[in-house]
């Protein structure tokens, strides 16, 4: 049965399969063959599955494909080959459906096993919220060290890189403002929901992929193996942007973690502001620019003209040249069914400034400053 | 199968029909229908074609070259929705239709007027699927799976689809049963259902596949439509609804359409193979179970495109496990043409090459596609480009190569002309390797980390992404040399024979080549 060629094919596979994990180890190789170098108990487990399958595939295809060509190349026309007239046995035909049930047998069993760990986020050390906005993720540390901490975390790529005026850094559309900081070794619980559409948070080193489902909240956890940055993206289409909310993940020794926290702790003290504070309008102009740069030019562009026909434009607009009422609340609870989100997690300050930005930005000058005690009215 | 054929069909001059363009548009012959199907189908190929092409081009290189974001979303969306609905189904359908009568001894469609109708439904529903490209807003650019709360988001462009979603469904459901009717009720005498060619059987399951799941798609865009214009809250959890309900919904039609679009082409290899092994059909009645438990399987699977939902333990168990176990029947299909082919007397025109060419690739996506079933692997790899290699290994070299491979095969017969057997062997060599340099180094793409869905890429990415996008375009450009040999010979060649292959046993054999406008109007006997 042609046992020569196929066995020499196997055996080419197999040699060719023993390199195939190594050629995927560097990172950021551009000729990255296999699944990343796993970070995690699980991203391990699935590292070792894939190489299990592959194997069965492999050989199964060479071994089919082998008698297969064998046939090709010994039964043909013209080489005489009579016909024979066979056309069942019910011998084999048994066989050959139960060796695929045995295989999957042995694939489906650790794979099992593997599902209820993934689903298991009992006893977490650290939790952590996150929450998918058009277009970035917003990281809250709810329980265990940390608590308290909070940030937005945005494409850190600068537009002329995607735009081809400035040469590509290394990290490329993978970089970010601010990465997710965890400690090496500790149990992540994760609390994944979403603000607007569905994103998926994909951090592929530690095996962790989840949609996240506004209204809903998804649980995930992870234990990371080693400190380093680890780098995903989001994998469910949620619109323009999709492709350019990168997730950062910044493994630390645990004294080093200690250290970010304090800092984070920090810098938001000093950003708590007397929400009472009344600011000058060259104040809010300048925290408004920052604002609306992350938050609104995505759609509304930064010229504030929007897409014709996709995105309306905020220069002197009914909304941002008419009542400060209206402008305050369109921005604070968005257009349902529409792509204008409600932005209730900035906070009032925010608001105000980019609410006062967009209607003195441009070719229109209100004149207005919208002060945070006015948004504060707003929120029920 | 041995037929005693009935000699009042050959010199058949009595036909009475409108000529020029009333005749394609009043016509209730099942040949012209299938002409028309197969036509139209080759248009959609093209459109979307043309949008995979700029899709390609815009990820020739990192970086935004050619077009904005929003419009990439589009692209995806509307190439998707345009192969499945516009291309593949319809292709099928047209070859049900000139095939499926001349196979079982029948004069026509069981529902000829129907039969005119589901056609002519098609074309205003690919007008507005084009068209809302040049509505405000732009075409649909949810995905064509059209997941909500993304899909409430967008302009009217994503009402046309709905709206043209609804008709090609209802061309669909009218042409399945019609083809159900077709086969139950008009098989020659003689005919017993285990009697049946393949392909009319692999037609007969999927007909009713169809029927069962085309409503479940309308309901849930119905339900999008209201979600988007009257108020309610089906997939707005805010209102109490779930947008996951949606993918359900959704892939329980989804999942047993992939079969829709591969079980005929199943068929079609099936005949392909014992004519040019010139051997019977290896496991005649395991190939029939075998395509009916795809079927019914198929219906309990549909969760495996949600692993990352956040399915409880069980549902991801038991979904992983149904998935798992449709690789069986599969694999009996693909060991019962291999044993087929053994011991044959085999010769490889272009239909056998393509044929062959099918099954190789078709065991890749094969088992790509069990990778995809382990749900811990699945969870790195769903929405990656290992998915889009995965499902074009299963629908280009799939159910497009069969397509290609039922062409050539039929061509003959259709047109009573030979094609040119070099061409046609030179078209299955272009586009078995540069569909493989498209689509075998996307593995790799998906595994590394890229997802589907994106204008742009990280670096890393890039050279493996050139040599797709330069594959795409030759893969493109070759199927205008299909379309040249399809012309050239619908307009002469050599005079093909009633029988053009030795090893063929079904009945449009036994008709002349090529066949007339009327056949079988008086059944053969069939032993």
């Amino acid at each position: 049965m042609g046992s020569k060629p196929v066995a020499g094919l196997v055996g080419f596979l197999l040699t060719a399969l023993s390199l195939y994990p190594v050629t995927g180890m560097a990172a950021a190789d551009p000729y990255q063959l296999n699944l990343h170098q796993p970070q995690s108990s699980i991203a391990s487990q699935i590292y070792d599955q894939h190489t299990l399958v592959m194997i069965i595939s492999v050989i199964m295809f060479f071994g089919v494909c082998g008698v297969m060509f064998y046939s090709m190349l010994k039964h043909r026309k013209s080489q005489n080959h009579q016909a024979a007239h066979f056309h069942e046995n019910t011998t084999i035909e048994i066989v050959w459906t139960i060796i695929p049930v045995l295989l999957l047998a042995v694939m489906g069993y650790p794979a099992a096993k593997t599902v209820i760990a993934m689903k298991d986020t009992s006893n977490p050390d650290i939790t952590v919220k996150i929450t998918g906005y058009q277009w970035k993720w917003g990281y809250e540390y709810l329980k265990g060290e940390g608590e308290g901490v909070s940030f937005y975390s945005s494409l850190a790529t600068p537009l002329a890189q995607i735009e081809n005026r400035e040469p590509k850094g290394e990290n490329y559309l993978l970089e970010v403002d601010n990465p997710m900081v965890v400690p090496v070794g500790k149990k992540i619980r994760l609390l994944i929901t979403a603000n607007d559409v569905i994103h998926a948070w994909w951090v592929p080193q530690v095996g962790v992929k989840q949609d996240a489902i506004p209204g809903f909240i998804r649980d995930s956890w992870f234990m990371a193996d080693k400190p380093g940055t680890y780098r995903g993206q989001c994998t469910e289409l949620c619109g323009k942007d999709h492709g350019f909310m990168p997730i950062v993940l910044e493994v630390m020794e645990p004294a080093q973690y200690a250290e970010w926290v304090a800092k984070q702790k920090a810098k938001s003290s000093a950003q708590a502001i007397d929400p009472n504070k009344v600011f000058t309008q060259e104040e809010l102009m300048a925290q408004g620019e920052k604002v609306y740069a992350g938050t609104c030019a995505a759609c509304h562009q930064a010229n504030g003209q929007g897409i014709p026909g996709t995105f309306p434009s905020v220069d002197g607009s009914k909304i941002t040249a008419g009542p400060k009422a209206d402008h305050i609340s369109l921005v604070l609870n968005g257009r349902p069914n529409t792509a204008m989100a409600a932005f209730k997690q900035l906070s009032d300050v925010e608001v105000a400034a980019v609410v006062t930005y967009q209607r003195n930005a441009w070719t229109s000058k209100t004149g207005d400053a919208v002060q945070p005690s006015e948004v504060k009215e707003f929120r029920k | 199968m041995a037929a005693v054929h009935d000699d009042h069909t050959h010199g058949h001059h009595g036909d009475h029909h409108p000529s020029g363009i009333m005749r394609w548009i009043t016509t209730t012959n099942h040949k012209d229908i299938g002409t028309l199907y197969l036509w139209f189908s080759f248009i959609m190929l093209l459109s979307g074609g043309t949008l995979a092409l700029t899709i390609r081009a815009e990820l020739f290189q990192p970086g935004l070259q050619l077009v904005t974001p929003e419009f990439f979303n589009s692209l995806t969306t509307l190439h998707g929705l345009i192969m499945v609905f516009g291309a593949v189904m319809p292709a099928f359908v047209g070859f049900a239709n000139w095939q499926v009568p001349l196979m079982i001894g029948a004069p026509d469609m069981a529902f000829a007027r129907m039969n005119n109708w589901s056609f002519w439904l098609l074309p205003p529903a690919a007008f507005l699927l084009i068209g809302s490209f040049f509505v405000p807003g732009g075409a649909a650019a949810g995905g064509w799976t059209l997941y909500p709360p993304l899909s409430i988001q967008m302009g009217v462009g994503m009402d046309m689809t709905i709206f043209a979603v609804h008709i090609m469904g209802a061309s669909s459901i009218m042409g399945s049963i019609n083809i159900i009717t077709t086969i139950l009720n008009m098989r020659a005498p003689g005919m017993t259902l285990m009697k049946m060619p393949l392909f009319v059987w692999t037609w007969l399951i999927t007909a009713y596949l169809l029927v069962l799941v085309m409503p479940v798609l309308a309901g849930a865009v119905t339900m999008l439509l209201t979600d988007r214009h009257f108020g309610t809250n089906f997939f707005n959890a805010a209102g109490g609804g779930d947008p996951v309900m949606f993918q359900h919904i959704f892939w329980f039609f989804g999942h047993p359409e992939v079969y829709i679009m591969i079980l005929p082409a199943f068929g079609i290899v099936s005949e392909i193979i014992p004519t040019f092994a010139r051997k019977p059909l290896f496991g005649y009645a395991s190939m029939v179970y075998a395509t009916a438990s795809i079927a019914i399987l198929s219906c309990f699977v549909w969760a495996h495109h949600m692993f990352t939902v956040g399915m409880p333990v069980t549902g991801q168990l038991f979904f992983m496990f149904a998935t798992m176990l449709i690789s069986v029947p599969t694999g009996v299909k693909i060991f019962n043409w291999t044993a087929t082919m053994w011991r044959g007397s085999m010769t490889f025109e272009t239909p056998m090459l393509f044929a062959i060419g099918f099954i190789v690739m078709f065991m890749i996506g094969g088992f790509s596609g069990v990778v995809c079933a382990v749900v811990p692997i699945d969870i790195q790899v769903q929405e990656t480009y290992y998915v889009i290699a995965h499902f074009h290994y299963v629908l280009v070299s799939g159910s497009l190569f069969t397509l290609f491979a039922g062409v050539y095969y039929w061509l003959p017969k259709w047109t009573g002309h030979m094609y040119d057997e070099a061409l046609g062997k030179l078209h299955f060599w272009l586009s078995l390797i540069f569909f493989n340099m498209i689509f075998f180094v996307q593995h790799f793409l998906g595994l590394a980390g890229m997802p589907r869905r994106v204008p742009d890429y990280a670096i890393q990415f890039a050279d493996f992404n050139m040599i797709s996008s330069i594959g795409a375009f030759g893969f493109g450009f070759s199927q205008l040399l299909f379309l040249y040999i399809v012309l050239k010979c619908i307009r002469g060649g050599e005079k093909a024979p009633a029988k053009p292959w030795e090893g063929g046993t079904t009945l449009e054999w036994t008709i002349p080549s090529p066949a007339p406008y009327h056949s079988f109007e008086t059944p053969p006997l069939v032993k």
